[in-house]
């Protein structure tokens, strides 16, 4: 357990190097994710501990955000001034990226099955 | 035996138990959530924000306080956001498949999310603050912030438009989703990932996994594209 826990911390730290020492926008932790994404194609597989370790981590996912969430209580006046942009920038542009998204990928699967099936289907 | 105030003081000095009182609402939350067969209605980021915001302001306590307890589980974005390699290497193969689609449909939500958020704001008189700490608010909270400090934002004004946004995905994407008749489990888990990063990944991985892969990918694509895109475009308009 705690050794899979450790190399979860591990990329990540490698992760936070590599962000800092070369100053890309990208942060530590996704860097991260793709340290260990190589480091499972490499060994073709999930060994049992790490499994269990990130699922549990993945699991409580939403908790993670609780505490920067409450944050909203230091900037109640700045959103309270500026409520009406703030609130209806924020719904709209987010139903409209979730359709945008949801409905292209769901245009392009379908037509590249289609595609596959037109020409007898590949792999 | 000490008076409750005492006690009460030296409680409130101690991490623990502000770090206990998250646990604690968090499952409660979580509880309803569950009873609620996870309706999106019943979010339980969202309630356990409201929860906690109504109890500090009872018992007068400052954010700084608060957080200090509370940063034991705020750490633990960075070692989930390296975990979610776990369900993006399951799925790989499906993902593998549709590479092309996945890159091209992360890329249009995400200039849609950024586009709208700011073009409205700024159609309904806000400050540039506003802008600037809206601008990347469908990307996970840590580049978020990095990005909107770029751009003259305040970092923390970020964060909180950021979960805002992930909740709110959480809570309507699924609505949105069904209306457009989607039910393809990679559309959905992509669309719930760029457009409300990792809270809408974590709902679709309570939903299917398949879904909450995509979703993962997705989250970590966005931050990535528009981490190298988002401060280019800005220079531009100003």
């Amino acid at each position: 357990m705690l050794n899979y826990l450790t190399l979860i911390f591990v990329c990540q730290l490698i992760g936070e190097l590599i962000a800092v020492a070369t100053g890309w926008p990208i942060p530590g932790p996704v860097i991260g994710m793709a340290l260990l994404f190589a480091g499972l194609l490499l060994r073709g597989g999930i060994a049992d501990g790490l499994a269990s370790v990130g699922d549990s981590l993945i699991g409580n996912l939403s908790l993670l955000f609780v505490p920067a969430g409450v944050g909203v209580m230091q900037h109640a006046k700045l959103i309270g001034s500026e409520l009406l942009p703030i609130s209806v920038a924020l719904v709209v542009s987010t139903v409209l990226a979730v359709a945008v998204t949801g409905a292209f990928m769901a245009w392009l699967s379908a037509r590249s099955k289609l595609a596959e099936n037109e020409t007898g289907g590949r792999d | 035996m000490r008076d409750m105030g005492q006690i009460w003081v030296y409680l409130s000095a101690s991490p623990l138990l502000h770090l206990t009182l998250t646990l604690v609402v968090y499952q409660f939350s979580t509880m309803l959530y569950k009873r609620g067969r996870l309706s999106p209605l019943l979010n339980p980021v969202m309630l356990s924000i409201i929860a906690i915001v109504a109890i500090l302001s009872l018992t007068d306590t400052r954010y700084e306080t608060y957080f200090d307890g509370a940063q034991f589980v705020h750490f633990l974005l960075g070692p989930a956001t390296v975990a979610l390699a776990i369900p993006l290497y399951r799925q790989f193969d499906k993902v593998r498949r549709s590479a092309f689609a996945v890159l091209a449909s992360i890329i249009a939500g995400s200039a849609t999310a950024t586009a709208s958020a700011v073009g409205i704001a700024w159609l309904l008189g806000g400050s540039r603050e506003a802008l600037a700490s809206l601008a990347p608010k469908s990307v996970t909270t840590p580049v978020a912030m990095g990005i909107a400090e770029q751009l003259g934002g305040p970092p923390s004004l970020t964060a909180v438009l950021v979960i805002s946004t992930g909740i709110l995905g959480a809570m309507l994407g699924p609505y949105v989703l069904n209306l457009l008749g989607i039910t393809n489990m990679a559309a959905r888990g992509l669309a719930m990932g760029t457009a409300s990063h990792g809270i809408g990944t974590a709902r679709a991985m309570q939903v299917n996994e398949v879904a909450g892969a995509f979703a993962g990918l997705a989250m970590g694509l966005n931050a990535l594209a528009t981490a190298v895109l988002l401060p280019l475009i800005w220079r531009l308009f100003n």
